[in-house]
C-alpha cells in the first residue's frame, strides 16, 4: 500500500507561458515566476520600509534597516570600510538568496536555488565580478595573488598551480554548496513526507521528525544565504587586499 | 549483479560521506563550547564563525547525500 511518489518531482520546471524565439525556448516557467515574486517582494519591502523614514523606525523600517546594517557590518568587518561601494551588490545577493530559500520552503511552491543553473549563474557573476575588480585595482600585480609570500622557489612550483586551481574552483564550490543543500534538504522532507503518507496511524513519528527537519531546513535556508554572502565578502577581500 | 541492486548499494556507499559531516559539525561545536567556556566574553566574536563552519562542514556531507538521491531517483 506504499504510495508511489517521486521526491524529485518538486524540482520539475513547468512552462506557464510557452514562448519560443526561433529555436530558443524562453518560456515563462514556474522558476521564473518564483524569481519574479522574490524580486518584487524585496523591492516592495525595501521601498515600503523606507518610504516614510522616521528617526524612530517602525516595524517594517527597522526590519529593512537591520538587514542593511547586517550586510554593511559584514562588509566592514571582513573587507574594510573602503569596500562600502559593494554593499548594494552583496545586499542584493543576500536578500535574493534568503527570500528564494525561504519561499521555497512554503509547501507546493518551487525552490529556485535548488537548480544548479541558478546558483551557478549567481556564483559566476560573483567570480567574474571579483576578478574584474581585482584586475582593475591592481592591474598586472593581481597575479601576485597566486604566489604565496616567503615560500622557497622549489615549493612555488607546486604551490602556484594549487593556488590557481583553488581560485578557479571557487564558483563551482560556491554554487554546488547552495544547490546541494537545497536539493538534499527538500528531497529529505519529501521522502519523510512519503513515509508519513504510507503508514497510516503510525505516521505521527515521521511527521514529528519532519517537523524537526523543517526547523533545520529553516536554519539552513538562512545560513546558506549568509554563507554565500560572507564568502562573496571574503573573495572581495582577496581581490582588494591581495592576501 | 543487476542494476537495481547496484544502485541501492551505490546510494548506501554515497551516504558514507555524511560521516565526515558529522565529525566536522561535532568538532565545530565542541570547539565553540570549549572557547566560550574558557572565555565567555568571546561568545559574540566566535559564534558567527562557528555557524559559518557548521554550514561549510554540513555542505560537504550533503554533496554525498545529493549523490545518493541522484543515484536513487534520477538514473
Amino acid at each position: 500500500m506504499a504510495i508511489e511518489l517521486n521526491p524529485l518531482e518538486q524540482f520539475k520546471i513547468e512552462r506557464i507561458v510557452p514562448l519560443h524565439i526561433g529555436k530558443l525556448d524562453v518560456s515563462y516557467t514556474n522558476s521564473a515566476l518564483l524569481m519574479t515574486i522574490v524580486v518584487v517582494l524585496i523591492t516592495a519591502l525595501v521601498l515600503l520600509g523606507t518610504r516614510r523614514a522616521s528617526l524612530v523606525p517602525g516595524r517594517l523600517q527597522s526590519m529593512v534597516e537591520m538587514t542593511y546594517e547586517f550586510v554593511a557590518d559584514m562588509i566592514d568587518s571582513n573587507v574594510g570600510r573602503e569596500a562600502r561601494d559593494y554593499v548594494p551588490f552583496v545586499f542584493t545577493l543576500f536578500t535574493f538568496i534568503l527570500l528564494a530559500n525561504l519561499l521555497g520552503l512554503v509547501p507546493y511552491s518551487f525552490t529556485v536555488t535548488s537548480h544548479i543553473i541558478v546558483t551557478f549563474a549567481l556564483a559566476a557573476v560573483v567570480f567574474i565580478g571579483v576578478t574584474i575588480i581585482g584586475i582593475a585595482r591592481h592591474g598586472f600585480h593581481f597575479l601576485s595573488f597566486f604566489v604565496p609570500h616567503g615560500v622557497p622557489l622549489p615549493l612555488l612550483v607546486v604551490l602556484v598551480p594549487i593556488e590557481v586551481l583553488s581560485y578557479f574552483i571557487r564558483p563551482f564550490t560556491l554554487s554546488i554548496r547552495l544547490f546541494a543543500n537545497m536539493l538534499a534538504g527538500h528531497t529529505m522532507l519529501a521522502i519523510l513526507g512519503g513515509f508519513a503518507a504510507s503508514i497510516g496511524l503510525l505516521a505521527i513519528f515521521p511527521l514529528a521528525i519532519n517537523t524537526a527537519m523543517f526547523a533545520l531546513e529553516l536554519l539552513v535556508a538562512v545560513l546558506q544565504a549568509y554563507v554565500f554572502a560572507i564568502l562573496t565578502c571574503l573573495y572581495l577581500r582577496d581581490a582588494i587586499h591581495l592576501h | 549483479m543487476d542494476l537495481a541492486s547496484a544502485k541501492m548499494i551505490g546510494a548506501g556507499l554515497a551516504c558514507i560521506a555524511l560521516v565526515g559531516a558529522g565529525v566536522g559539525i561535532g568538532n565545530v561545536f565542541s570547539s565553540l563550547i570549549a572557547a566560550v567556556a574558557r572565555n565567555p566574553a568571546s561568545q559574540g566574536q566566535v559564534q558567527p564563525f562557528a555557524f559559518l563552519g557548521f554550514a561549510l562542514a554540513e555542505a560537504t556531507g550533503l554533496f554525498g547525500l545529493a549523490v545518493a538521491f541522484l543515484i536513487l531517483f534520477v538514473f
